[in-house]
Order: C-alpha cells, then sequence, then structure tokens
C-alpha cells in the first residue's frame, strides 16, 4: 500500500493527529482481517456450500422441494406486508408524535422502544399466552372460526412485533428536525390533509421512510425467535425461510439448508446495496443542497 | 522570546498559501496578522505553531530552530478560532489540562488553576462545563488554558470572530491590557482592520501568500505602501486619470501632486479617505470639485455623506465631524465644493489589485 | 391547554393519536398484559420454584455472561472498526463500510447455521482451532462467537458519527498543550467518545440476552453447559408449561431492562457536559 492511500480522511492537514504510518497499516489490517473472518468468509461459505452440488443441486434443493417452495413464497409475501402495516403505523405514531405535543407523548416514545427490549422468543410466547388455544382470547377466537397461534396471522402479528419500531425510529427524528413551518404554511393556503401529505409531508422524508422500509424489511425476513416459538414448524403451512434452515439442518439435510440460506443472503446482500445506493444519493443531495 | 520567520513556503495541492514569507517578530510585542481569507495568515500562524509543516525555510524562537520540533515541544500556546475546549472537562480541568498530562502534583496545579481563573475573571466557575459558558467566557477559558503552561509565545486564531460586537469590544481591551501585564509574545490572526489596529502593535497585512506590509498601526495606516493595503484598511474613494506635472488629472478636475514632477504623462490611480475630504458652501481652491448631496446619514460618531460630481459622473463618499456637519446644514440636493485634503497616488506599475 | 396553538393548525391529531394507540394497544400491551396475568397464577413459591431451578440458574448465567462478553468484545472491536473507517482513507473502505450492516441485514438463522458449520472439527475454521484446543461449536465459545456477530453493527454505527463529529480542532489543542497520542487518546478522545461506546454496548448486549435464532445452531442447547435462557423458554413451552415458561420469561426480560436502565443512568450521568 503506498503512504498516501493511506492518508487520513477527517484529519487531513492536521498531522499531530496522524498515527505514525506502521500503525496505520497494522489497524487497517487489523479491520481487513476482522470483516474478513467475521463477515466475508462466512457470507462466501454459504454460496460455496450451497453451490456444493453445482447449480443443479442448488436447483434441485430449491425448487424441487415443496416445503422449501412454499417458505419461500410464505417469506416473500409476509415480509412485504408487515413492512406496508409497519410503515403506516410508522407515520401515524411519527406525525402524532412529532407535530403534537400531548400528555403522555413521551411514554409513547418509551413504548415503541420495547420491542427492542424483549427476546423475540418472549414476544412469541406472549402471543401464544394472549391468542393459544390455553390462552386468554384463544378460545373465543376460534368460536368464530379464527386460527392465530400455528397459523398465518400469529407469523404476521408476531413479526409486526419485533419490527414495530423500525420505521417509527427513522422518521421521528428526520420529522423532528424538519419542524412543522411546512405544513403550517400548507394548512393556512388551504391544503387539505391528503394534500398536505402527499405534496409537503411525504416528499421531505421519503428518503428516510425507504430507509426505514428497507431495515424494516431485512429484519421481516430474518425474524426467527418469535415466529418460531408461534409457528408451530408445520412444514409447507407455517415454515418461513430461516426456519426452513433450522428444520433442514436439524433433518441433516446441509445442501438443503444452505440453499436455502443462500436465498436469504442473497436478500440481504440486495439490502445492503439498496441501503448504499440510498446513502450514495442522499450524500449527493446533501452535496448539492450545501452548493446552493 | 523574538521569532523570526525565515522564507517559508507552504502549498496545497496547486494552491499557494505562503510564498517566500519572512518575519521579525520582536520579543514582547504584540503583533497581528491581517489579511482577507486565503490570504494565509491562519497557516503561517499554524507553521509557528507546529501544527503545519513548511514545505521550505524555517521558524527560530529566540536564536533556536524550532522547524523540527512537534507541537507538543515547541512550548506555544495557541488559542483556536472555535476554542477546542474539551466538553467534557470542568472549566477547571481544562485549564489544569497542560499540567496534567505533564505529570505535576495536585498541590502545584490546583494553586495555578485558581490564579489563571482569577486572571481570566472566571473565578468560581471552575466546576462548570464549557456547555455552560457564554462565548466570551469560553474564549477566556482557552486563553487561560494556553497561559497556564507558561508558554514562550502565545497565538491566537480569529480569537473574536465568533462573538457578537459588544463581547468582542470588551475582550480587546482586556487582552491589550493583559498583555501589558504578562509580555509574553504574541502574535494573532484577524480579518478585521479595526481590530488589528485597536490592539496590536505591530500589524502585518497579508494577501495571496505574501506579506503586503508590516509597521507599527500608525506607519501601516498613514503611509500604506499598495493600492491593496490603502483599499484594505477603510473606505476610500479612488479616481482613475493621468498624471502629469506634479498634477493629478481627472476628466474636468486636477488635483496637486508634488511628488511626481516629470514631463511624460502617465495613467494613475489615485486614493482619498473619505475623511480626508473637506467640503465647503463656496470653491476653497481653483481646482475644488463642484458636487451635488445625494444622501446624509448623520447617525454615527461621523456623519456619512454621500456625493455626486456631474462633472465627474462618479460618487464619492465623505466623512465630517458631526460639529462641521452641523455647520454646513447639508441636505440632499445641496450643491457643494469638495476638496481633498490628501491624494495617495498609485502607477499602474505597482498597481497589483 | 395541553395543544399549543400553532400545533392545533395541522390535522391528523385524533386520527393519529388513535390509530398509534390501538396498534400499540393490540400488539404491545396486551400480550404484555397477558404475560403478567400469566405469572400472576403462580403462588410467589411456585413462581420461585419455576425461575430458581438449578437449570434455569445456569442459562441466566449464561445469557448474562455471554452477552456481557460479546458486548465488551464489539466495544473493543467495534471502537478499532469506527476509528479506522472514519479516519483513514484506504483501499477498499468504502466497501467494507457497507459490510458492517451484514449482520442487520442477514438472517439470524443464516449466521448460525455457518459459524456451525465453519467451526465444527472439519469446518474451514475448525480445522485450524480444534487441534488447537480451541472448540468453537457446539461451546458457550460458539455462543460468544455467535453474539459478537449479531451485535457487531451497533457499537460501529453509534461510535461512527460521534467520531466523525469530534473536530479536529480539540487533538491539536491537546498537542498544543504538551499531550502524546496516548494521552491525548485516554484523556480527550475516549471520554468524548464514552457515552456512544456505552449506547452501543447496550443495544448489543440486549441484543445478546433475547438472541435465539443464531444460538440454537451453534450451541448445542445442553442443559448446564451450553442452554441459554431463550432456549430453555421455549423447552417449557414445548413441555406445556406456560406459567413456568411465562415465568423464566419474566426474569429474561427484567434482567433485560434493568441493564437498559443502568446504562441509560450511567451514560446519563456521563453526559452532563452536554445537556
Amino acid at each position: 500500500m503506498h503512504p498516501s492511500s493511506l492518508r487520513t480522511k477527517k484529519t487531513a492537514g492536521r498531522f499531530v493527529a496522524d498515527e505514525p504510518l506502521w500503525l496505520r497499516i497494522l489497524l487497517i489490517t487489523a479491520v481487513y482481517l476482522i470483516i474478513g473472518l467475521l463477515i466475508l468468509v462466512p457470507m462466501a461459505y454459504v454460496f460455496w456450500q450451497a453451490m456444493a452440488e453445482g447449480w443443479e443441486g442448488l436447483v434441485k434443493n430449491l425448487w424441487k422441494d415443496p416445503d422449501t417452495l412454499h417458505s419461500m413464497w410464505l417469506t416473500m409475501t409476509l415480509a412485504p406486508l408487515t413492512v406496508v402495516l409497519n410503515t403506516i403505523f410508522g407515520l401515524a405514531a411519527a406525525w402524532t408524535i412529532t407535530k403534537f405535543k400531548f400528555p403522555g407523548r413521551t411514554l409513547l416514545v418509551t413504548l415503541l422502544d420495547v420491542p427492542f427490549a424483549i427476546s423475540p422468543v418472549v414476544v412469541g410466547l406472549m402471543l401464544v399466552l394472549l391468542f393459544g388455544m390455553q390462552g386468554f382470547l384463544g378460545p373465543t377466537l376460534r368460536e368464530w372460526g379464527i386460527k392465530v397461534i400455528f397459523a398465518w396471522p400469529g407469523l404476521l402479528l408476531a413479526t409486526m412485533f419485533v419490527t414495530l419500531p423500525f420505521v417509527a425510529r427513522e422518521l421521528i427524528p428526520l420529522m423532528e428536525s424538519l419542524g412543522d413551518e411546512e405544513e403550517t404554511a400548507a394548512v393556512s393556503l388551504g391544503a387539505n390533509p391528503w394534500q398536505l401529505f402527499w405534496r409537503i409531508t411525504l416528499p421531505n422524508i421519503k428518503w428516510g421512510l425507504v430507509y426505514g422500509m428497507i431495515q424494516c424489511h431485512a429484519r421481516a425476513i430474518g425474524e426467527f425467535g418469535a415466529v418460531y416459538v408461534v409457528s408451530g414448524h408445520i412444514a409447507g403451512e407455517t415454515d418461513t425461510m430461516p426456519l426452513r434452515v433450522e428444520k433442514l439442518f436439524q433433518e441433516y439435510n446441509n445442501p438443503g439448508s444452505f440453499a436455502v440460506a443462500s436465498v436469504l443472503t442473497l436478500m440481504a446482500l440486495a439490502t445492503l446495496f439498496g441501503k448504499y445506493l440510498l446513502e450514495q444519493y442522499i450524500a449527493r443531495q446533501m452535496a448539492t443542497d450545501a452548493v446552493e | 522570546m523574538s521569532i523570526s520567520i525565515c522564507n517559508i513556503s507552504k502549498q496545497f495541492g496547486d494552491f499557494v498559501a505562503l510564498k517566500d514569507v519572512s518575519l521579525e517578530v520582536p520579543s514582547g510585542s504584540l503583533l497581528a496578522l491581517l489579511g482577507p481569507s486565503g490570504s494565509g495568515k491562519t497557516t503561517l500562524l499554524r507553521i509557528i505553531a507546529g501544527l503545519e509543516q513548511a514545505d521550505s525555510g524555517h521558524i527560530k524562537v529566540q536564536d533556536e530552530d524550532v522547524s523540527q520540533l512537534s507541537a507538543r515541544d515547541r512550548e506555544v500556546g495557541f488559542v483556536f478560532q472555535h476554542y477546542a475546549l474539551f466538553k467534557h472537562m470542568s472549566v477547571f480541568e481544562n485549564i489544569a489540562f497542560g499540567m496534567r498530562v505533564r505529570h505535576l502534583k495536585d498541590a502545584e496545579v490546583r494553586p495555578r488553576v485558581n490564579e489563571l481563573l482569577h486572571l481570566v475573571r472566571l473565578e468560581g466557575l471552575g466546576n462548570r462545563y464549557p456547555s455552560e459558558l457564554s462565548g466570551g467566557q469560553r474564549q477566556r477559558v482557552a486563553l487561560a488554558r494556553a497561559l497556564a503552561v507558561k508558554p514562550r509565545l502565545l497565538l491566537l486564531d480569529e480569537p473574536f470572530g465568533a462573538l457578537d460586537a459588544k463581547v468582542r469590544q470588551e475582550l480587546r481591551t482586556w487582552l491589550r491590557n493583559l498583555h501589558e501585564e504578562m509580555h509574553v509574545t504574541t502574535v494573532f490572526v484577524t480579518h478585521d482592520q479595526e481590530e488589528a489596529f485597536e490592539v496590536a502593535d505591530r500589524v502585518v497585512v497579508m494577501k495571496q501568500g505574501h506579506i503586503e506590509q508590516a509597521g507599527t498601526p500608525q506607519d501601516v495606516f498613514d503611509h500604506p505602501a499598495t493600492p491593496f493595503v490603502m483599499d484594505f484598511l477603510g473606505h476610500v474613494n479612488v479616481f482613475h486619470g493621468r498624471l502629469e506635472a506634479g498634477q493629478m488629472h481627472l476628466p474636468g478636475f486636477a488635483m496637486e501632486y508634488p511628488e511626481y514632477q516629470h514631463a511624460t504623462s502617465r495613467d494613475a490611480t489615485a486614493y482619498v479617505r473619505p475623511h480626508e475630504v473637506e467640503l465647503d458652501r463656496t470653491p476653497q481652491l481653483e481646482t475644488s470639485l463642484p458636487v451635488r448631496v445625494v444622501h446624509v446619514n448623520p447617525a454615527g460618531p461621523v456623519t456619512r455623506v454621500r456625493l455626486v460630481s456631474d462633472a465627474f459622473g462618479a460618487a464619492i463618499n465623505v466623512d465630517l465631524s458631526p460639529g462641521r456637519y452641523r455647520e454646513l446644514a447639508l441636505r440632499p440636493g445641496d450643491q457643494v465644493f469638495a476638496t481633498p485634503k490628501r491624494l495617495r497616488v498609485f502607477l499602474p506599475d505597482d498597481y497589483v489589485i | 391547554m395541553w395543544l399549543s396553538k400553532s400545533h392545533r393548525v395541522l390535522p391528523g391529531f385524533h386520527v393519529g393519536l388513535g390509530y398509534t394507540v390501538t396498534i400499540l394497544t393490540l400488539l404491545l400491551i396486551l400480550p404484555l398484559v397477558a404475560c403478567l396475568l400469566k405469572v400472576a397464577t403462580l403462588t410467589p413459591t411456585q413462581f420461585f420454584a419455576a425461575v430458581w431451578t438449578e437449570r434455569a440458574r445456569a442459562t441466566y448465567l449464561l445469557s448474562f455472561g455471554a452477552s456481557l462478553v460479546a458486548a465488551v468484545i464489539n466495544v473493543a472491536i467495534g471502537l478499532l472498526l469506527a476509528w479506522v473507517l472514519v479516519r483513514y482513507e484506504f483501499w477498499g473502505r468504502r466497501f467494507l463500510d457497507s459490510l458492517i450492516d451484514l449482520p442487520f441485514a442477514l438472517p439470524t438463522a443464516v449466521a448460525g447455521l455457518v459459524f456451525s458449520s465453519l467451526l465444527v472439527e472439519k469446518g474451514w475454521y475448525g480445522q485450524v482451532l480444534v487441534p488447537l484446543g480451541i472448540k468453537g461449536a457446539y461451546s458457550q465459545l460458539g455462543i460468544i462467537i455467535v453474539l459478537v456477530f449479531v451485535g457487531l453493527p451497533f457499537v460501529v454505527r453509534t461510535v461512527q458519527p460521534v467520531l466523525e463529529s469530534l473536530e479536529g480542532d480539540t487533538e491539536e489543542a491537546a498537542a498544543m498543550l504538551g499531550a502524546n497520542r496516548w494521552q491525548t487518546m485516554w484523556r480527550v478522545l475516549l471520554p468524548a467518545l464514552q457515552p456512544s461506546l456505552m449506547t452501543g454496548f447496550a443495544l448489543s448486549f440486549a441484543r445478546g440476552l433475547g438472541e435465539y435464532g443464531s444460538v440454537i445452531f451453534i450451541s448445542g442447547n445442553m442443559p448446564f453447559k451450553t442452554e441459554i435462557a431463550p432456549v430453555l423458554i421455549v423447552a417449557r413451552l414445548e413441555q406445556f408449561a406456560y406459567a413456568e415458561a411465562t415465568a423464566i420469561a419474566v426474569v429474561l426480560m427484567a434482567m433485560s431492562l434493568v441493564s437498559l436502565a443502568l446504562v441509560n443512568w450511567l451514560e446519563r450521568r456521563s453526559r452532563r457536559y452536554a445537556p
């Protein structure tokens, strides 16, 4: 590595704050090692294992196994639906919290953090206690013909619970920093709530919103603990992709397990790439704003 | 401690920050580096401090070449433009920092910090955090912190730049007094000529990486060496004309300029300060210029009058004392006569703006 | 007057608040209440018998210990990563920076699967480590490794913006006052980063306490040895011992909340200088 390529970014021109070259090289090597061993190699390993039987093996493991196919379908419907529902919730919560002052506002903000502090397994347990056959509401719902636990609605509730804060947490600081001047001006000019949202608020928060949705989506795809408890592991019915990975692993079907894992890893990479593009775009926006 | 700056050059990429700058700072003086942004004044200060390395040239402090010494070994006190106080430390610990890193005993640190708190008039605020102080107080903490380790030199980068007008005025006087008490050789950077002239006993005007003029404030103000210095040090009226045999000819108007007695006519630019023009109801000299009053602003210590010469076609600004203004009782539209008392003429050769 | 005048101008307060509270009640409060009601069916003796068995105590100790160790490791690694990514310009910096988020984006089950396969005796890492006596798979060490992976981005992402916002002036000021790099690091930079390091630590720790998906792959889930608290909850659930499972869950939640509150308090105390 050429020394000039190790120029410190932030401290350029502030040479008293520079570490000696040997130390910089040592630290950078350490970073490569850590990220390499902890992230890069494991990621490569997923694809290497998934391809152990070649393309045909991979295709066979994914497409010829109806239960795996169903798990993919389940995850790919469950995750977007969760994102939509949590986006609506996130918008409502962020709007209420940032644009109005009311008693209990702080409590509401605190409640939004609760899902981060509760183990997903406990989330699943709580849903079972509420909606399960032995639960408080389960028997009643059953009489009405609604099955929550060991069924699709339970999976949705569990995923929603775990990913509830993502959109709101992204929007609250953003909307707080934007203030309400523009909205107030729009109202004074006669905008109705619908126009207000689509023409003023949404254009201002859209990238923060997309960012929150991407994170919510990634987490929804990957959720394990909560879903594990409420799903009942009915293959071809309530197994999501991560649950399928675990089941195949327990059945000693490593190629199958890694095949599903490779699809999940691809999705994670797509998420990272999406975030990367978004950050680049926002950085460019900010640069042009600064020039103006 | 005196400072000798010898042939310092510094380049950032393609940008030449300093080219071959040399300067002597006498021991015990209070020197202002004055110039517009990009003139290289801050870079020069940072090179003296050791925060920046010059591409060539060297710095001597009292005959000792310090060019190769690191910033921490130069024994220089530095006050940053935005103070750079340690936010997580109390005022007391901020001031004590330099002594703490030298492993001085608490018994030595405590009295010294208290003494400094007294000096900067912040007694009783030692336990505050920087975020709990006003801008002026932060500035004084930064100064006390820099003085705590008894530096050989004190350097200040735009020391009053971030303060509002009133606090700035107070601190200027205070810094001046402090310097008289301590007599540490002090260099400060400013882009505000008023500040430089009020505080410093020596002024160095910089432009595009070189020194335009150095001298006492009076010297520099009365005898600006270049049009740039003239222009930078306050408002001026600028006249373009021709110089010939002791006279400056302007369209429909001439002024005496005995310093130039050659018969050959040359293009020249004349500068007149607003307070060096007299106004009268009747022409004082043959060469007095008839002008018309456009606007009068009597608010402030001087009355600013804007005039226009119909013959000449240009606007002229004149500052009058309030007494003189009352005497003349000027109103917009009045016809009066302007007589420049003092004229500085620069020939295009040394015209570098 | 609990709505300031300017705020009442905007529409949507009642709809927004109504919707938010409804969802929170259905999704969050009702389940929490259910949980507490279930625990309330136990007598104190029954509750104690459920949560304080030898097996349960072993899981608390492991969950707490492994999360703590992982969070401490994450603070160290996270600080290093953030430092290098913010301060040095080098080949591949942007690429590495993007990869830091992978543990957030990757389903934890995949992480568990991969690390357990890598660390077994025949795996890529196991081949090197097992002969050295380091058993990563089906051991407590394995749990720590996956928890480090899962919590890695927390510290990096909380420290990074703070490190970026530090003014270069501050370090120069320290140097001008005679501090060497080491003194500047310990006395000026680390104290400034401390609140963000604590936040990262807390997030990483809380995530570790609750983590399930990745751990079950690698730990082997042996009672008294490699069983974490969430695994015990699931085990009790599968035996239909709902009340017992809930009791353990309450202990786990209490552990997590107390730790978060403690860190919050410490952080606020150390933040006194920046109100």
